[in-house]
């Protein structure tokens, strides 16, 4: 019962805040529009400097292709997209305690169990809705740039996209519930978003980290696909268990 | 039947004591004034009790119920005002009054009833549509209290309901913390010891943590309170003070205070003060303007009993 009420009130937020809309402005248009773009214009740019800086320098690049840009939409998924999420998700938890918020609705008939899970659903909601519509506005722009584009494929790329940003979320949640300032949760969680990125590089162990389902996605736009299912279940079980972490520390809390 | 009661009760923050077993019994029904200085764990005995906080040592009950750290349950018998009410800015007064509502199980046509009650009880009738990250300090007081005031539990818990108000905001909330004597219990910590003498019917004095006193107002007053006079002199700031320094040694004088050209004595012996006092101020060359045997008020028993205590 609580749930949904916490719920509605943390969608009305997300609307009523403009962070829903900011939060599908920057899907939209710095990955969902701008990857085809960018992927289009790239050889031409590159084109275009080398032969204003004359015949020196001379560089072959290949045709672009639909691959280009779903490596494109990838690219800027993981970087702008990751940012946004971190940026937004930090103060979820975090801002509500400083603020004193927190503890108006918790001096009612409200567990904290609900009160975290309304606020982590919410923000899957409105990232998965932003993520969703770029994943949209990609594959509209990569078909009318660069032609057919199998949309199955196209799918599983966003999925697996999906689920490693999921994990980042679940991260920086657990961040803003662990911390009483939102810088401190903000700043902790690009930390394990770095600290992830850099030992998805790592061989043995990169194929159990999430990175390895954007590797996976990459692989998937070649035509080459690679077996994600270990990440997909480490990614998860990770996502579980920041959950969990949350509720355990912010159980002992005091308001 | 009490229904609030504290034994023992202890918070520490660290090595800093912020309550050091409290002891307190409050009568269902009556409107209870929690006072203390700045420091002396008024906050921190409301955040105990209403389970925000939890209890280094001791034990509390509220409206019947054992006080457990984050047990929402029992929360359906309180209302809470916390000391600087946060709410959300993009809120409007109305929209957080029926999201409070139905956070404690209400809806439809009573909870729409109990909103406009309540928003009108507190003076927000007309700015129940705007946001409230436009409301001034005062009007965010009064939706904390509208939003303790909801569900009509046995026990609201305020935490200084008036420290934001006006001179008029404070006279209409104290009114409506008036009306509910009887019908609900009503505990609230204040500084404001004139809010305290027009409401309420008992008060508890706290200093570091520990119960200094508890008991009503009037006997407070009578117990505690040395009997005053008033003396208005005319003459310069050096003769008043002159003067004061000469009643001090004055073996019937416990105490004297100076504010400007007025002098409060506290008697240690009525009969004499009153015989003796008229002749010494006419002897200091001061004219002798007006002169008159007070009531005592809280103010001064709180300030005895804090001088006592030091």
């Amino acid at each position: 019962m609580s749930f949904s009420i916490l719920l509605g009130k943390e969608l009305r937020e997300q609307w009523r805040t403009y962070r829903f809309l900011a939060v599908a402005i920057v899907f939209v248009a710095f990955s969902g529009l701008m990857s085809p773009i960018v992927a289009k214009l790239t050889p031409e740019l590159i084109e275009s400097l080398t032969s204003s800086a004359g015949q020196a320098i001379s560089i072959e690049l290949p045709e672009p292709t639909a691959v280009d840009a779903i490596g494109q939409f990838l690219k800027n998924l993981t970087q702008i997209g990751a940012i946004a999420l971190i940026l937004v998700g930090m103060g979820s938890v975090a801002l509500e305690r400083e603020r004193g918020t927190a503890a108006l609705v918790l001096s009612k008939p409200v567990s904290r169990l609900p009160f975290l899970m309304a606020k982590f659903t919410a923000l899957t909601l409105v990232f998965g809705v932003g993520l969703g519509l770029a994943a949209v506005a990609c594959w509209t722009y990569t078909v009318v740039l660069f032609g057919p584009l199998e949309p199955g494929m196209f799918l599983q790329v966003s999925l697996q996209a999906a689920l490693y940003l999921w994990v980042l979320l679940a991260v920086t949640f657990l961040c803003s519930a662990v911390f009483r300032s939102q810088i401190a949760a903000g700043g902790v969680a690009f930390g394990v978003y770095v600290g992830l990125s850099v030992l998805g590089m790592l061989p043995r162990i990169k194929e159990y980290l999430p990175r390895a389902l954007i590797e996976g996605a990459g692989a998937l736009s070649l035509g080459d696909p690679v077996d994600v299912s270990r990440a997909a279940a480490v990614s998860l079980m990770m996502v579980a268990i920041c959950l969990a972490a949350s509720w355990r520390v912010f159980e002992g809390h005091e308001l | 039947m009490m229904a609030i009661v504290c034994e023992k009760l202890t918070k520490h923050y660290g090595s800093v004591v912020g309550l050091d077993g409290l002891d307190l019994a409050v009568p269902t029904g009556t409107v209870f004034g929690f006072l203390g200085p700045n420091g002396a764990g008024k906050t921190t005995a409301i955040k105990l009790l209403t389970g925000l906080s939890r209890p280094t040592a001791g034990r509390a009950w509220v409206a019947g119920h054992e006080v457990p750290f984050d047990d929402h349950a029992f929360r359906g018998q309180i209302g809470y005002l916390a000391e600087e009410p946060r709410f959300y800015a993009w809120m409007t007064g109305r929209e957080l009054l029926i999201y409070v509502g139905r956070l404690f199980g209400m809806g439809g046509s009573t909870l729409t009833r109990r909103v406009d009650e309540t928003l009108e009880v507190a003076g927000l009738g007309a700015a129940a549509r705007r946001r409230i990250g436009g409301y001034s300090r005062g009007m965010r007081q009064r939706l904390g209290i509208a939003q303790a005031m909801i569900n009509s539990p046995p026990v609201l818990l305020l935490d200084e309901p008036c420290s934001a108000l006006d001179p008029i905001g404070r006279k209409e909330i104290l009114e409506v913390i008036g009306l509910l004597r009887g019908r609900a219990t009503v505990f609230m910590s204040t500084h404001i010891l004139a809010d305290v003498e027009r409401v309420c019917d008992t008060v508890a004095i706290i200093d570091r943590g520990r119960l200094a006193v508890q008991a009503p107002v009037e006997e407070l007053r009578e117990r505690y309170a040395a009997p005053a006079f008033l003396v208005q002199v005319e003459g310069s700031g050096g003769r008043v003070a002159a003067l004061a320094d000469d009643l001090r040694r004055l073996p019937w004088t416990l105490g004297v205070e100076i504010a400007e050209n007025e002098v409060r004595l506290f008697a240690r012996d009525l009969a004499r003060a009153r015989r003796e006092l008229p002749e010494v101020v006419v002897a200091s060359g001061l004219t002798l303007l007006h002169y008159e045997l007070v009531r005592p008020s809280l103010e001064d028993v709180f300030v005895r009993l804090m001088e006592e205590r030091q």
